[in-house]
């Protein structure tokens, strides 16, 4: 039974992960753990987290994301200074070395969703499309989950 | 090189051994030292500010006093801080369970304009139901800011903005003194002992 929860689990990371077209490098990028969280209205940005690992030999810059979801999706970072203060920014392109993961979780990077187009409804989910540098592209299915939520196990 | 030479040599390397003694002292503790980074909250009892609860209650620093507190600044809109630190902090007071029974717990919003009351009170009712939204208008949110040592800034985005603000979490006790600080950088399982720590002082103070 456990087997195959994992190897339907295994199936679906494959199938999401597969890019639509064969380019220098991102091909071997592999998207895992991804979620966001539901959103109240409209009106308030949303963020959604992953994990970018490079299973490849040469680096792979990921320059822009596309989504139906919302207008202006784009990577921000929380940084937070000695005082305890908090900022955010765009990070603008992200770059995942060979062989090596980058992470968007909460209190770090993480896909900005701005301008929703419509509500995030825990349960759902939305695509969510990485355009890298190498003109690939890379389109992932991203859980809804609550809006308490903490991590992709909800 | 003469005696007179050498007591002359000797004069002058400790006068500037002397010199350089305070020098170091003038920089570090004397008044030429920098002003410590982070200041300490001043306690509930010397703040005065008043907001409006989740519930539509006046409410103000003295509101907190005969319980230990926990207070935190942040706005709605906040897609990744504020969310991350109210699911944190719901996780910690359902691993402290009964004992935060009597714990206040206040989100204070230092974005009033588009936080109304309404905006916090459904903001909190997707937390633990015993975090408490507060909005104020942009003056009293600048004095409470002040008395916690807070600080935050509204920062323009493309056609829209966004706040920059203090992520740390306040503790107080139940006479309303500063007790401890939850960074937002510091690993979150250090988070549960501190509350507990409060809540303990504040048995004992009762017992």
């Amino acid at each position: 039974m456990k087997s195959t929860v994992a190897a339907i689990a295994l199936a679906f990371s494959v199938f999401v992960g597969l890019p639509t077209t064969s380019f220098a490098g991102s091909e071997d990028i592999v998207v895992e753990d991804a979620w966001a969280r539901a959103s109240i209205g409209i009106n308030r940005p949303g963020a959604a987290y992953m994990t970018l690992r490079n299973t490849g030999t040469d680096p792979v810059t990921l320059v822009e994301l596309e989504t139906p979801l919302a207008m202006m999706p784009d990577i921000h970072e929380t940084k937070t200074d000695a005082n305890g203060v908090s900022s955010m920014g765009p990070v603008g392109e992200i770059t995942i070395p060979a062989g090596e993961s980058v992470a968007l979780e909460p209190g770090g990077m993480h896909a900005m969703l701005m301008r929703l187009q419509t509500k995030m409804v825990e349960g759902e989910t939305f695509p969510l499309r990485l355009n890298f540098a190498d003109g690939g592209t890379l389109t992932v299915d991203v859980p809804i989950l609550g809006i308490a939520a903490r991590g992709p196990e909800g | 090189m003469s005696r007179r030479n050498l007591f002359t040599y000797g004069a002058a390397v400790t006068v500037a051994l002397a010199l350089a003694l305070f020098i170091g002292w003038w920089r570090v503790d004397g008044p030429g030292a920098p002003e410590p980074v982070a200041q300490r909250p001043l306690p509930l009892t010397q703040m005065e500010f008043q907001m409006t609860d989740q519930g539509g209650e006046t409410v103000g620093p003295a509101s907190l006093l005969g319980n230990p507190s926990m207070v935190f600044f942040g706005f709605t809109y906040c897609p990744d801080v504020c969310p991350t630190t109210l699911s944190d902090i719901s996780g910690w007071l359902d691993d402290l369970g009964e004992a935060v029974a009597e714990m206040n717990v206040v989100f204070i919003t230092v974005d009033p304009e588009r936080d109304t009351v309404d905006a916090m009170a459904e903001y909190v009712s997707y937390f633990h139901p015993a975090i408490q939204g507060w909005s104020g208008t942009l003056e009293e949110t600048a004095r409470a800011a002040e008395g916690f040592r807070a600080s935050y800034e509204k920062v323009a985005t493309d056609g829209d903005y966004t706040m920059n603000h203090t992520a740390s979490v306040f503790l107080f006790d139940a006479e309303g003194q500063f007790a401890s600080i939850i960074d937002y950088h510091e690993p979150r399982e250090f988070a549960a002992p501190k509350i507990r720590r409060v809540l303990a002082r504040a048995e004992e103070e009762t017992s």
